[in-house]
């Protein structure tokens, strides 16, 4: 009987007369006696009716695109930025007296561990174990060794093998499950001597405390985040990055928190806290809140990003100031670096950042034993920890050390950015809907678009060509510059990460070269049609990726789409061509990378020449690469295997015959 | 009321002595000692024994029945003064005299190590065990810290470690002895000397080793009435240097690797540090079923070649009933490490199975490694009734084996832990509702509507369209 009175109403197809939209839209459900597919060619058709006239449409788009940088924009002030709190409730309430006072031992051991460091010119192993030894750890040693892919001309290394120690101060009574880890990586160059020393002060004093109930690794790494790496590797007994290195003797359960250290002077102006990790990855809030309460109660000057915090938010001053900060965070988490050994732990799930002793021109100094006591209070809250921290955000925008965006009041920004791409794939999906019908029903329905050739449907079939191409580009891109560099040495004068940079940077500009490559590949059956469904695909193929890299790594999604996002949506072979290339250009990929930094330097208030900027780029290209295969980097592939081929296809588009 | 408990409890210990006079002597007697240990690291380990025997009227029956045999672990379980009270209570001198007076809660908490433990067992009377005694020993083994109790001084003293001396033995006990460990590390001269003088020492074989303990007898008047108390002082002549300490024979590691939340590997290292003896080991691991072990996984390697154990028994799980449990019998080759490593996947429990801590992780119970251990010395064998107590510690089993059974750490894993607060149940319940909704209209969508004709005409008609069909006119 129901089954009767389903079908009983015939829908009448004539209807769709722009008079009656109304009637359309009651009875859109009708379309439940139709097959899906029927609905979805109904769709099209509706949306042209039911929406707003064309003008209002790109007005639309224009709308949404500001409309996504003014809420970014807005996210310094108040309402949508909040001040930071402590969640996790075995760190706020518990009140912790520290008691550090081995600043004269801290500076003694800097001076002798300096000392042997310039004597053996490597991490001097022996005088560690010894002394870790004499104060009361167990100390065990780590060597690995690493062959870059191709020379590392930033920290000249190509062929790196090390030595880590470490110290684990065991718990009392104990059953070493949990851990806490203190690590300082040791570069090549000098650096960092006085970090080394706070380490073995603390461990000095933390030893002869009964209260511990986690264990605590004390960590001294070669070769900075390399060494890192091979000690996280081969404590989670797994090789994701290639290295070589022995196995560990020694282990103190799941670490639930690490601290790395960075100190290069006696006495510092101020502390700067890094938390931006691979790939973005940042620490949970709660961690970033308990150094910032211990830099209250230490009365110590705390930087973020280099940038102290502002004071008063109710003007316009304290947000301007917020918004650089907030923009260097930004610049810094999109480039998908671990900024301080601390990156490498947040892969295996261990909240972890990185403090660095800043010693600048400022009159009033603080000596290692304030240092040491925040790190003494850090360390005596998160023994306190029951749980793993959770409790707070992980996905944070941090304007001010005190302050934070949480992922609900960012992610809109994104969003709205990405509604542009489809709104504009709409567009274009109507108006290719409306050709086909202008070619089924000859003289009705009179669309904005040319008068098109007869024709059938655009097969994609015809799409099949480019992407390919493109995505064989950025394979290319991919694999190429690596796995060339020694041919390039042999028939060019060049090293090898010039060779490297270089092949990038060609395989990248004869990606330009493209479209009259493929253009005899596609058929041009139907040239207008042709580009607008090319175009499409590459719109919605470029917000899928938008949209997925947003969620994983904001900062990443959200200056990609920026730049990305308008050139993208212009893009069409007719009208002011050389304007259109001129700004494909500007925001591609690798565009985007040379514009940031030099956005990064003059918001660090060093701003670049034109030469410097560009060896800066190089530089960061062969950082990129390097990262990739020594840390697993995925801003790289992400680039070339995604992204690059992505905007290859606008570049198709625009220069579509 | 709280103070009738305790009152209640002398009462009955009073009268259980009166009662045990009547009974044979030597059986229901109390055997006390304290063996003093100093470690080469500057640390001293302190080990009580205390152990009853009484008799039974229960009959042994026979062999005890496998299928009755239980085996259970808590592996998160921190021992404190909780535990200690009523494990003191157990004492017949409980903490008045004795030994048992150096047992203060606050220094004991004060160690780096802290072992305590009850055993009680069955002890046959006489050859053919038609009769049976009930044996209940309990021991307790403390490592004093030289960096956190001795302030950095590595001489000790009973006084120094317990806050106590000893002045009277419990008059239960049929015996009460201090054992010190003398033995000289350095062959040419003495490494440390004791105060008072030993009278008399005790020579043995103790995991493979020779020591030489001093025996301290509380019993022995002259020891006690000198001074009323018996501080024994313990000096490094010579301070031990700040050197790694000498590894066992035989130890093990256990750890989770692997990162993310899907699955993970449990490894276990066995070591054998022994220069050219192999020997065999037992690993009996049980792990809880939200691990779900892959056993085609399971690799043992050592020295870098496949190592077969010879004996597999593997139990496996069943979901919220019962956990894993892998018996092997792993031969060790000389000098080497073995890697026992297996695969598992974490499950995705109920909600209502978290803990209410989940973010802090689910325990895995320790391994339970047993061995034979060949020494290096050979033992005597010895008569058990005779020696001190800490001599059936490590059994010798034949002169040139001692037993071993090693417990390594338990393991910490984290399970995929949804986030229990307001917005995961808001993201539960528009789930649901999208789920629900979805369904519904994506069925209403993809569905064609057709009435059904009724069915008439049968073969005959199916015969016709045939025919039909074979001349090429559409059916009927």
């Amino acid at each position: 009987m129901w089954r009767k009175q389903l079908v009983a109403p015939s829908w009448p197809w004539p209807c769709c007369q722009p008079q009656d939209r109304l009637r359309c839209l009651r009875w859109m459900p009708g379309c439940t006696r139709t097959t899906w597919s029927g609905c979805w060619r109904l769709l099209p058709r509706l949306l042209e009716m039911c929406t707003p006239s064309w003008t209002e449409w790109s007005g639309s788009i224009v709308l949404s695109y500001v409309a996504g940088i003014a809420w970014f924009l807005a996210l310094v002030f108040p309402p949508l930025t909040q001040r930071t709190y402590m969640s996790e409730n075995a760190m706020g309430s518990t009140m912790v007296e520290e008691q550090f006072a081995g600043g004269d031992r801290a500076r003694a051991f800097a001076r002798d561990f300096a000392a042997h460091r310039k004597k053996s010119g490597a991490l001097p192993v022996a005088w560690l174990e010894r002394t870790m030894r004499s104060v009361g750890l167990e100390v065990y040693t780590q060597s690995f060794s690493r062959k870059l892919p191709f020379p590392d001309e930033t920290h000249e290394r190509y062929m790196v093998s090390g030595t880590n120690v470490y110290g684990i101060l065991r718990a009392p009574r104990a059953a070493s499950t949990e851990s806490l880890v203190l690590t300082v990586p040791c570069g090549s160059d000098s650096t960092n001597s006085q970090a080394v020393g706070l380490l073995l002060a603390l461990a000095a004093h933390f030893r002869g405390q009964i209260y511990w109930a986690k264990d605590i690794i004390f960590l001294v790494t070669e070769h900075d985040l390399l060494g890192t790496e091979a000690w996280l590797e081969a404590y989670h007994d797994v090789n994701v990055t290639g290295m070589q290195s022995s196995p560990l003797q020694g282990r103190a359960g799941a670490i639930q928190a690490a601290v790395a250290l960075e100190l290069s002077s006696d006495v510092v102006t101020s502390l700067d806290v890094a938390v931006e990790g691979l790939n973005g990855q940042l620490p949970n809030l709660d961690l970033l809140n308990l150094f910032q309460t211990f830099c209250q109660k230490g009365g110590l000057l705390c930087t973020l990003q280099g940038k102290l915090q502002p004071q008063d938010w109710t003007s316009l001053d304290g947000p301007l100031q917020g918004l650089q900060t907030l923009l260097l965070m930004v610049l810094r988490q999109a480039s998908g670096r671990p900024h301080g050994s601390h990156g490498l732990f947040l892969r295996y799930r261990v909240e972890a950042l990185t403090l660095r002793g800043i010693n600048s021109f400022r009159q009033y100094k603080y000596d290692l034993v304030a240092v040491g006591k925040a790190l003494e209070g850090m360390f005596r809250k998160l023994n306190h920890l029951l749980e793993r921290l959770h409790q707070s955000f992980f996905l944070y925008l941090l304007p001010a050390l005190s302050r934070f965006v949480s992922i609900g009041l960012y992610m809109p920004a994104a969003g709205f950015l990405l509604l542009v791409l489809g709104l504009k794939a709409l567009e274009l999906w109507m108006q290719l809907h409306e050709a086909e019908v202008g070619l089924e029903e000859p003289g009705g329905a009179p669309g904005p678009s040319v008068p098109l050739p007869p024709s059938q449907g655009v097969g994609l079939a015809s799409l099949v060509a480019p992407l390919l191409i493109s995505q064989a580009m950025g394979l290319a891109l991919y694999v190429l510059p690596v796995l060339g560099q020694h041919v390039a040495t042999q028939h060019f004068p060049v090293a090898e990460a010039e060779a490297v940079v270089l092949t990038l940077l060609a395989i990248y500009a004869a990606g330009l070269a493209l479209p009259h490559n493929t253009h005899r590949v596609v058929s041009t059956q139907a040239p207008d049609r042709g580009w607008m469904a090319l175009k499409l695909v590459a719109l919605i193929y470029l917000a899928l990726q938008l949209g997925c890299i947003a969620l994983t790594n904001f900062s990443l999604g959200f200056l990609l789409a920026t730049t990305m996002v308008p050139a993208a949506a212009l893009a069409k072979p007719h009208g002011p061509r050389t304007l259109y290339a001129a700004l494909l250009v500007l925001t591609s990929p690798a565009a985007t990378l040379l514009g940031s930094l030099f956005l990064w330097r003059e918001l660090q208030e060093a701003p670049l020449s034109l030469a410097e900027g560009w060896q800066l780029f190089l530089a960061a290209l062969a950082q990129g690469v390097l990262e990739h295969h020594t840390y697993g980097a995925l801003l790289f592939p992400l680039l070339s295997l995604g992204l690059y081929p992505c905007w290859l296809l606008f570049w198709n588009v625009l220069f579509w015959k | 009321m709280a103070a009738a408990m305790p009152l209640a409890l002398l009462v009955l210990l009073l009268l259980g002595r009166k009662g045990w006079c009547l009974a044979e002597p030597p059986r229901d007697s109390l055997r006390e000692e304290l063996v003093i240990t100093p470690l080469p690291s500057g640390d001293v380990a302190a080990t009580f024994q205390f152990r009853t025997r009484w008799d039974s009227e229960l009959q042994r029956e026979g062999d005890t029945d496998h299928y009755f045999l239980r085996y259970a672990v808590l592996p998160r379980e921190v021992v404190c003064t909780e535990n200690l009270t009523p494990w003191k209570k157990l004492l017949p001198c409980s903490s008045k005299a004795g030994l048992s007076v150096l047992l203060k809660a606050d220094r004991l908490f004060h160690t780096s190590y802290h072992s305590q433990a009850v055993h009680i067992r069955p002890v046959c009377r006489n050859a053919r065990c038609t009769s049976i005694s009930w044996e209940l020993r309990q021991t307790l083994s403390v490592v004093f810290d030289a960096f956190i109790t001795g302030q950095g001084k590595k001489d000790w003293s009973l006084f120094r470690m317990f806050s106590r001396t000893l002045t009277e033995p419990c008059p239960l006990a049929s015996e009460s002895r201090v054992y010190v460990d003398i033995t000289n590390y350095n062959q040419d001269n003495e490494t440390l000397e004791v105060n008072p003088p030993p009278t008399t020492t005790y020579q043995d074989v103790i995991l493979g080793t020779r020591k030489i303990y001093a025996i301290y007898d509380l019993f022995d008047t002259a020891m006690i009435n000198n001074s009323r108390n018996l501080n024994i002082q313990l000096k490094w002549k010579r301070p031990p240097e700040n050197e790694a300490p000498p590894v066992p024979f035989l130890h093990a590691q256990r750890y989770v690797s692997g990162y993310g939340l899907q699955k993970g590997e449990l490894s276990t290292l066995l070591y054998n540090t022994h220069p050219y003896r192999a020997f065999p080991v037992l690993l009996l691991d049980t792990v809880p079923w939200y691990l779900r072990l892959y056993v085609h996984t399971l690799t043992i390697t050592s020295k870098g070649k496949e190592n077969k154990p010879s004996y597999i028994h593997y139990q496996p799980a069943q979901d919220r009933l019962q956990p894993h449990l892998l018996e092997m019998l792993i031969q060790l080759p000389a000098n080497s490490v073995t890697k026992v490593s297996i695969q598992f996947e974490r499950a995705l429990l109920k909600w209502t199975e978290y803990t209410p801590d989940p973010n802090h992780g689910f325990y895995v119970s320790p391994s339970v490694l047993s061995a034979l251990v060949p020494s290096v010395v050979a033992a005597k064998p010895v008569d058990w009734e005779e020696s001190p107590l800490f001599n059936s510690l490590f059994p010798v089993s034949d002169g040139s084996n001692y037993f071993v059974r090693l417990y390594t750490e338990p393991l910490l894993v984290n399970l995929p832990t949804p986030d229990f607060s307001m917005p995961y149940n808001v993201i539960c319940l528009t789930c649901t509702v999208v789920a629900v909704c979805y369904g519904s209209f994506y069925n209403l969508l993809t569905r064609t509507f057709h009435i059904e004709e009724p069915r008439t005409g049968g073969l005959a008609k199916r015969l016709a369209n045939l025919i039909r069909r074979a001349r090429g006119v559409p059916p009927l």
